[in-house]
């Protein structure tokens, strides 16, 4: 089915690239204390974008100290009433520099133009929009009387969804009256640095949000700073468990969101267009570098092949590519790194005899790219149904019963969502029920809304992030 | 001397709503306040942990699954046989507290008065924790608690009654099934807790109870990969130590030594569960 396109490249024009950037640190944009930067590279291109202040411990004293005043002083003593207004003006600033963030956000990122203008950004703006609501509405939460703010938070995102985690972690915890010390992720600094400038131009008080660019040490010094009252971390599991580790005694407030591999499971009554499309979105959104992603396909051995062949046909319409090119539905991984872990896994799996397809598909000659993938033949015990691959790499196992579903979508360690696909209400509620994850997706896939919390059982962290259940991970109530 | 002589219980552990013996064969003496020896409790091992915590897994499905207004009736039922045995558990706190009979007395009202109180919170905990959401889209979603799965518990070591109902009927109310280190000191009424937990309606494996050395149970526990949470409440040092062994699988972990004392909230029993949130689509 080759359709052709004519390109359709959204301009760069919009965004003006410094040629380097500060850390934003009590109001404003300065240089590393020691003066190390690093390069912030386009992962479509393998070009350098802008060089970045690399933070050590001493600016993460200089941050927390920030942090620390701001909240004891205009922003812990501000009526929630005009917190409330900082971030609605906020939501509104991201909402008219929207086309700017999404550029940026593909440059830095390499995720489709497509997505970070119509997903990223989007919901950005809304976790502002609708956090903005709560600062002044906190004792009618349902958690307590007088719930209080916990302090400063130290808050560190991954580089799957720069812009949107951050969202994610400062609008909760400003609303709730915390300071911010936020760590962007290495290769993707670039909008949370353009965030920080949005909080100047709403006049947000110096120190409320702090941003500290940097690498893994960056965000160790962050951790392990005594003067935080709460960290709040999305990433890897691995890492999460170090996290827990360093703070065991401590008694300081930790919510974690890690790791994932999501069983989609689609029954023999499902929609099959419906579910190819829930299942090509559950696991080629964003390349598959998505904690939630629907990365274990169960289906029900008499759909089986059915459903394989459809979900490669629609494979074969899938467009990778230029990620600034608004026909672009597969973009860049992110940085060589992850492209070799994908690499690797993929590797195994031929290794261990499953059977790799993917369409044809030709890839740019620079960059990190790696096609879309599905493996079947695909048993519980082989690497990729086991280990969080964090590419756009789906493994399809079958299964006979319901019970055998639950039974193969609970195999894991993680526990972060979960997707069924039927058209019987009953066995929605039951597989719903039955299924360890903190979000279960029927007859859909990878939604995500402020007022709904998201959020992993088991080794996929703790806590929740939107909704009333998230205010409370920044609230001592 | 007197005409009749006592028959003395032999205090054994609670797995699987059986009383074995430690399966190390170990005992270990329990004295009172005032030191007077009281019996021979079981000193659990690492195995009998493990066989404990097997139980309590076997009976997460049965438990978790039944309905909210049934556990709710079988926790009540607990606090009735409770009741029964009130003077008993009087005379065993002031045996292992030192405490006067009337303040024991009042621990043992207000501990099975705290039962009731959770009994009744099964049916409605989800109700006062759980939402809909208004998402921007046609879809239905709400979001629901459930258990964690398997909660361990450290109990308090001072308190062996009251202190012991306040951490174990709000994990085991929403559904959790559990694996209890009883105070190490003061063991006997955790025991006595247990042949009534044996005769009333919970069933096998919802609560296990160890009773031994707490420096050599509480880390195996925490280091358990098949324990998903764990309350160190009772904990009396190396708390740390603990948390660290509990990051090996991302316990949920409980610090909140005293916060049982006072009137209980609801923050206890939102310890143990996980908030899980359903999307559909609305559509023709």
């Amino acid at each position: 089915m080759g359709f052709e396109y004519a390109p359709a490249p959204e301009s760069r024009e919009i965004v003006r690239l410094q040629a380097s950037y500060g850390l934003f640190l009590n109001g404003e944009f300065v240089p590393s204390s020691s003066g190390r930067t690093f390069l912030t590279y386009n992962p479509a291109t393998e070009e350098p974008l802008a060089e970045v202040a690399l933070a050590g411990e001493e600016d993460v004293e200089a941050a927390v100290n920030a942090a620390r005043a701001a909240q004891e002083g205009a922003w812990g003593r501000m009526r929630g009433a005009e917190r409330a207004k900082y971030l609605f003006r906020i939501a509104r600033i991201l909402q008219e520099r929207a086309r700017e963030f999404a550029v940026l956000e593909s440059l830095d990122n390499g995720k489709p133009i497509r997505e970070s203008r119509d997903v990223d950004v989007p919901l950005s703006a809304a976790h502002f929009f609708y956090h903005a609501g709560w600062a002044d509405k906190l004792e009618y939460a349902g958690l307590g009387p007088a719930p209080r703010p916990l302090g400063v938070a130290g808050q560190i995102i991954p580089w799957n969804f720069p812009l949107l985690m951050a969202s994610w972690k400062l609008a909760p915890a400003l609303a709730a009256g915390n300071t911010c010390v936020l760590k962007p992720a290495e290769t993707t600094p670039l909008t949370a640095l353009l965030l920080a400038a949005v909080c100047q131009q709403a006049n947000l008080p110096p120190g409320v949000v702090n941003v500290l660019t940097g690498d893994g040490e960056t965000g160790a010094a962050l951790v392990r700073h005594p003067g935080l009252d709460k960290v709040a971390f999305t990433g890897s599991t691995e890492v999460g468990k170090e996290i827990l580790r360093t703070l065991a005694g401590t008694g300081r407030r930790l919510t974690l969101e890690l790791g994932g591999k999501a069983a989609n499971v689609v029954f023999d009554d499902a929609p099959l267009d419906q579910a190819v499309e829930g299942i090509v979105n559950g696991i080629f959104f964003n390349q598959g570098q998505v904690c939630c992603a629907g990365s274990r396909l169960l289906v029900q051995e008499s759909v089986a092949e059915a459903v394989v062949e459809r979900l490669k046909r629609r494979l074969t319409t899938l467009r990778l590519g230029d990620p600034l090119d608004k026909n672009t539905d597969i973009g860049a991984i992110n940085s060589a790194q992850q492209l070799a872990k994908i690499r690797q896994l993929s590797a195994a799996g031929d290794a261990e005899g499953a059977e790799r397809w993917s369409p044809p598909c030709e890839l740019p000659e620079r960059g990190y790219w790696f096609p879309p993938t599905i493996f079947t033949g695909v048993s519980q015990s082989h690497r990729i149904a086991r280990e969080e691959i964090f590419g756009p790499v789906l493994s399809v196992l079958t299964f006979r019963t319901p019970a055998e579903a639950v039974t193969k979508a609970n195999n894991t360690p993680y526990g972060l969502s979960a997707g069924v696909w039927t058209e019987k209400g009953s066995r929605i509620l039951w597989m719903a029920n039955k299924m360890e994850a903190g979000v279960v997706w029927a007859n859909t896939f990878n939604r995500f809304d402020p007022a709904s919390p998201f959020g992993g059982y088991q080794e996929s962290g703790f806590g929740r992030e939107g909704g009333r259940h998230g205010i409370e991970a920044y609230l001592d109530a | 001397m007197p005409d009749r002589l006592d028959v003395a219980k032999t205090y054994k552990l609670f797995v699987r709503g059986a009383f074995p013996r430690s399966e190390s064969g170990r005992s270990y003496a329990v004295k009172s306040a005032d030191g007077r020896w009281l019996a021979n409790a079981a000193q659990a091992s690492r195995k009998d942990v493990r066989d404990a915590v097997v139980a309590a897994r076997e009976a997460v499905s049965g438990w978790s699954g039944a309905t909210a207004y049934n556990r709710g009736q079988v926790l009540y039922r607990v606090a009735e046989l409770l009741e029964g045995r009130a003077a008993q558990f009087t005379d065993q706190v002031v045996d292992a507290e030192g405490t006067r009979r009337e303040r024991a007395r009042r621990d043992v009202e207000t501990a099975i008065d705290r039962w009731v109180w959770y009994a009744g919170w099964a049916d409605k905990f989800a109700q006062v924790v759980g939402s809909s959401n208004p998402v921007a889209g046609p879809y239905f979603n709400f979001s629901l608690p459930e258990p964690t799965g398997v909660v361990a518990i450290v109990a308090p070591q001072e308190s062996s009654f009251l202190g012991l109902v306040s951490v174990l009927a709000p994990v085991i109310v929403t559904g959790n099934t559990t694996v209890v280190v009883a105070a190490e000191l003061r063991p006997l009424p955790a025991v006595t807790l247990s042949e009534v937990l044996a005769t009333s309606d919970v069933p096998p494996g919802v609560v296990n109870v160890l009773t031994g050395r707490t420096a050599e149970l509480a880390p195996v526990l925490a280091a358990h990969m098949d324990v998903n949470a764990i309350d160190l409440t009772g904990a009396p040092e190396n708390v740390a130590e603990l948390e660290r062994a509990s990051a090996a699988n991302l316990k949920r972990v409980l610090i909140q030594p005293d916060d049982w004392v006072g009137d209980p909230s609801p923050r206890r029993m939102k310890s143990f569960v996980e908030i899980k949130t359903v999307w559909h689509p609305v559509g023709t």
